[in-house]
């Protein structure tokens, strides 16, 4: 176990605030999810004793007949901003006078830095260069991501669960964002900064960082698994195989949604649910492709003179 | 109404004292008159300063009166340009913390920080190649407090984009984002690439090896764009080399030199915080107009969406 190596990464300036993200984020997913509960637990109340459900003000905190139901955002609001404007600046401070910005030496295109990083927000992304090309990695994916993000309020069709927090009322809802932030997104992030090191190689936490290791790994593509060996051949063979993915995995997805989510799937429309399935088949495909390179060294699954992906 | 009288009684004393009879015994008289009005008017005058809310300067400022009554609370934040998004008056949980997180106003907070600092930093930079490195090694020794400035402005863009992160996760687990926010979603999408663009542009200001390999592995993924990049998907058949494609757009070059830096100055410094106010002035607006902060909202239950759903339908055939 090389403490020191560890030390090393977690106390490296730049990755101070992914460090600090893990607990900000375990804390706030608590915070959600304890609202969530009792949320669940108090429509769950509600449904079997539809006479309470007429009278009760429907929110987990005390209410009274005669409370005021505005209050003045002066002071009421404002107080609230004031103190966070004062905390967040006091954090700031601190961190600031205890903790220098990182300088390097001066930029030197001569000598490259290994491992060379990404700001970390970025490491995802640069995570996914391993498993696929750049221009999937470095360019289709952010797309996808915007474009994913900003259709969401348009083929969430689930009517229940707007400004309040609930498990129960959208499961699938959450299930899917969190795969997507939690799994996909910082843990990747997570795996980038502490895993990664010289030559972008894993190292285990603890593991000492050896400049000089050399892994021998031969990857395959998996029409060479086939014994496919023209162009053509592959060509059409990954086209098949990628095609054959998204037909039986939209074919098996549609079926389970009619099954388990039969409410949601009749209120969508054609386009709301393509997209769905669209976003949702690209976003499995993600983990699919980085098991195939863990597993079976497998590089490529279609080429193409112009592409492979 | 005081005034008007003292000066009508004054007049006629002061004309009989200069005209008719023009000797020193009046102007001693004088004199004295007005040194006792000048005394009388201090007094006054004194005892109005007593309470400044009275003043012309204090009223022409402050457009009401500050006693602790439901309309002056409310005249508090409408007559304030900077309060004035804010409504009069809020849903009486939407103050809580446990609900909002306030990720999204320390986002903004956090936004106001970064431009306060970074306007001080660009007094001591200069987007050069040459002097850039120099700047910030000449700021952090020599400018009083130049290496707080420089802490301050980089962890506070860390903390921006976890807030930004966090703000949206809190967005998402309440629903927010539905009906009838959705456009607000949207604005706020961009407004995370946005954050997150301001932090990349940054990243290579200070010209050491860390921002020069970040911007190279970030801006060399843009030669792999389909189409626009030289080695991306068809990027060839489109006759794109690495002296026309997007990346050279980018970088004002075929490597991360010279241009680079300027270009990354310049959308750092103007271009996109000037674009990301824009989308913040709508962002903020849409949160009032969609109809303020969407919760906590009274739970639904599943029988009430769907009797609502089919009470829409009906009354729209």
């Amino acid at each position: 176990m090389d403490w020191h190596q560890i030390w090393e990464i977690v106390s490296t300036p730049d990755n101070v605030p992914i460090v600090a993200l893990i607990p900000l984020l375990a804390f706030y997913i608590y915070l959600g999810v304890k609202q969530a509960r009792a949320n669940d637990q108090l429509i769950a109340q509600l449904e079997t004793d539809p006479a309470l459900a007429k009278t009760h003000h429907r929110k987990t905190w005390p209410f009274r007949p005669g409370w005021q139901k505005e209050i003045h955002v002066w002071p009421f609001l404002l107080r609230v901003e004031f103190l966070a404007a004062i905390i967040v600046t006091i954090i700031l401070m601190v961190w600031s006078i205890t903790l220098n910005a990182p300088l390097e030496e001066p930029s030197n295109p001569n000598v490259t830095m290994n491992p060379a990083k990404a700001p970390w927000y970025f490491l995802g992304l640069q995570e996914m260069l391993v498993y696929f090309d750049p221009w999937i990695a470095g360019v289709v994916m952010p797309t996808l991501i915007i474009v994913g993000l900003i259709i969401i309020p348009y083929i969430d069709t689930n009517p229940l669960g707007a400004g309040y927090y609930t498990i129960k009322q959208r499961k699938f809802a959450l299930a899917t964002f969190g795969f997507g932030f939690l799994a996909l997104w910082v843990a990747m992030i997570l795996i980038g900064t502490f895993i990664r090191g010289p030559g972008w190689q894993w190292f285990w936490p603890g593991q000492t960082w050896d400049h000089s290791r050399l892994i021998y790994e031969v990857n395959r593509d998996l029409p060479d698994i086939f014994g496919i060996t023209s162009n053509l051949g592959k060509g059409i063979f990954g086209a098949v195989v990628v095609g054959g993915y998204f037909a039986a995995g939209g074919l098996a997805l549609t079926l389970l949604f009619r099954r388990f989510m039969a409410k949601d799937f009749r209120r969508m429309s054609i386009l709301q649910y393509s997209m769905v399935a669209a976003f949702m088949l690209m976003m499995i495909a993600l983990p699919i492709k980085m098991l195939f390179r863990l597993l079976f060294h497998i590089k490529y699954v279609w080429i193409t003179p112009w592409f492979n992906i | 109404m005081a005034d008007e009288k003292d000066v009508k009684e004054v007049k006629p004393r002061a004309e009989s004292g200069n005209g008719a009879k023009g000797n020193g015994a009046g102007l001693v008289k004088e004199i004295r008159d007005i040194n006792a009005e000048l005394v009388t008017k201090a007094k006054e005058q004194v005892e109005g300063l007593k309470d400044p809310t009275k003043t012309q300067v204090f009223t022409s400022i402050f457009r009401h009166k500050h006693d602790d009554t439901p309309r002056n609370r409310a005249l508090g934040v409408l007559s304030n340009v900077f309060l004035h998004l804010h409504p009069a008056k809020i849903n009486r949980d939407a103050v809580r913390y446990s609900y909002t997180w306030g990720m999204g106003g320390i986002t903004f907070y956090l936004f106001i920080v970064l431009t306060f600092t970074g306007v001080l930093l660009m007094f001591y930079y200069h987007p050069s190649k040459v002097q850039a490195f120099r700047d910030v090694l000449y700021l952090e020794a020599d400018v009083p407090f130049g290496k707080l400035l420089r802490n301050m402005h980089r962890w506070a863009a860390h903390l921006m984009v976890i807030a930004v992160w966090l703000h949206m996760f809190r967005v998402f687990l309440t629903g927010s984002y539905k009906k009838p926010r959705e456009f607000n979603w949207t604005v706020g999408v961009i407004l995370l690439v946005l954050t997150l663009l301001l932090s990349f542009t940054g990243y290579l200001l200070p010209d050491d090896q860390l921002g020069f390999w970040a911007v190279t592995v970030g801006t060399n993924m843009a030669r792999a764009t389909p189409l626009l990049g030289h080695e991306g998907p068809l990027g060839a058949q489109l006759h794109m080399t690495p002296y026309n494609d997007i990346r050279f757009g980018l970088l004002g070059g075929s490597i991360v030199d010279a241009n680079a830096l300027l270009r990354s100055y310049i959308w750092h410094c103007i271009g996109i915080p000037i674009v990301a106010s824009i989308f913040m002035i709508v962002h903020f607006w849409r949160v009032r107009k969609d109809g303020g902060i969407s919760g906590p909202a009274p739970v639904m239950l599943a029988s009430e969406a769907e009797k609502q759903r089919r009470g829409v339908k009906a009354a729209g055939e």
